[in-house]
């Protein structure tokens, strides 16, 4: 039985060190704070702006002047800073970010992922998402293995245009959980969702790996 | 001491509007946006703007203001979501967008404010973003040429300023608008409150008064939310 959007995230939250600076992308990857193993205390990043991110406000705390990078609506905690945009990307680009987890259209066995244009729609542009691939020490993906029409994700190369080469670390999907131990190796397989055959991965899967 | 203040944000540009400018504007999404300068801008009638800004807004606020009145024939930003008219255009030919990563946009603000013309950066370096620009290695990795950014006009908007023109922000409303302060000999700041000159803890300032040659009363200061997201009570 292939992991419910709940259980990536879950997973993903495991990959997580305590006292690391993360930043968490829009989707997915937004519900790993709230899956924190017990002891791991992180902190989070918004690229808008702010190191210490807090949860959703209740009705009562509703700042306009204070949102997150998806332009939600957040609250700070005790330790909360503020920065401008360019000490924000100074953060990511100057490599202090621990890890930054995020969704992709696909990701290639190189490494590649591409994750800013979607053939036939509108291109809305691809915000700090090459800054924070390219500077962030560890960059963890997750995305559903297969797109609706059925066609492998997890590709040879990427089709699509790229968003960064040679960035992505590990790869989280509904079918399977992937990490490479440096950016010259292939993926390898860690974890199998419950009931997914290596087979059946391997025939969903247009990507070399190894287990 | 010269009077930086202007009664409003139509005088504060008075004289200092041409057709074909640049101009720079603070703001992430709808948050720290100078909404009454935007206002005033469109009133003017200005047009063939290229506008440096992060987003565009959204239909029918923030620089969507400028967009329906087709004031803005070029933009450099690096997300451009949910504008169903910047779509429009877009599509049409009638702007010219030019994607620039959020970083990379900062950085080269910044660098235009600082006097640096260019940097390199590993972001983007393979993609779309890097043809035709400049590249280099260095230990080993590839990096791009980003050339600085700079503009005839400069808004930002700021939550306190005192009578010098020093200025705070406040929470995530800082976001663009430091930088884009410095990338401008002539930059107008939009305050939600003036305060006594001394009253700004000289260890606090954010945009020292050099950076801020006009300012004008938000006497606009919708501070509409784009993703309104609440928890429940406990």
């Amino acid at each position: 039985m292939p992991w419910t959007r709940h259980q990536i995230a879950a997973r993903a939250a495991q990959e997580l060190q305590d006292g690391w600076y993360v930043n968490l992308g829009i989707g997915i990857p937004t519900l790993v704070a709230s899956l924190l193993p017990d002891g791991i205390d992180i902190t989070l990043q918004s690229e808008n702006g702010m190191l210490g991110l807090g949860p959703y406000p209740t009705p009562d705390q509703v700042d306009p002047d204070l949102i997150n990078a998806g332009k939600e609506t957040i609250t700070e905690l005790p330790g909360t800073s503020y920065v401008s945009s360019a000490e924000s990307f100074a953060m990511v680009r100057g490599g202090h970010m621990d890890a930054t987890i995020l969704g992709s259209l696909e990701v290639a066995e190189n490494g590649d992922m591409a994750n800013w244009i979607i053939p036939g729609k509108m291109v809305k542009g691809m915000g700090g998402a090459m800054d924070l691939v390219s500077g962030t020490r560890r960059v963890i993906v997750l995305m559903d293995h297969c797109a609706r029409d059925g066609s492998p994700k997890f590709r040879s190369r990427c089709s699509l245009p790229l968003t960064g080469l040679n960035v992505v670390d590990m790869l989280i999907t509904d079918l399977a959980a992937f990490k490479r131990t440096n950016r010259q190796g292939p993926f390898h397989l860690m974890q199998l969702a419950p009931d997914v055959s290596l087979d059946y991965l391997r025939s969903k899967s247009e990507a070399h790996f190894t287990w | 001491m010269a009077n930086k203040r202007y009664d409003s944000a139509a005088a504060a540009l008075e004289g200092l509007l041409f057709d074909g400018m640049t101009v720079a504007v603070g703001g992430f999404g709808l948050c720290g946006l100078p909404e009454t300068l935007i206002i005033a801008l469109r009133d003017s009638g200005v047009r063939n703007l290229t506008v440096i800004s992060n987003n565009a807004g959204v239909d029918g606020w923030g620089l969507g203001l400028l967009l329906q009145t087709r004031q803005i024939a070029r933009m450099v930003s690096s997300y451009v979501g949910e504008n169903k008219e910047f779509e429009r255009q877009h599509l049409s030919g009638e702007i010219n967008l030019e994607f620039c990563p959020q970083g990379t946009l900062a950085e080269r603000i910044r660098a235009g404010g600082a006097g640096i013309p260019a940097f390199y950066t590993r972001t983007g370096a393979g993609t779309l973003v890097g043809e035709g620009k400049e590249e280099r290695y260095f230990g080993g990795e590839r990096f791009i040429l980003e050339t600085a950014l700079t503009a005839d006009l400069a808004l930002v908007k700021a939550w306190r300023a005192d009578g010098k023109g020093n200025l705070l922000y406040r929470k995530t409303a800082r976001n663009f608008n430091p930088v884009v302060a410095t990338c401008s000999r002539m930059t107008i700041a939009e305050v939600e409150e003036f305060v006594p000159t001394g009253a700004i803890p000289a260890d606090s300032v954010h945009t020292p008064s050099i950076y801020v040659r006009r300012m004008v009363p938000a006497s606009i200061n919708e501070k509409r939310v784009e993703k309104l997201v609440t928890r429940a009570k406990e």
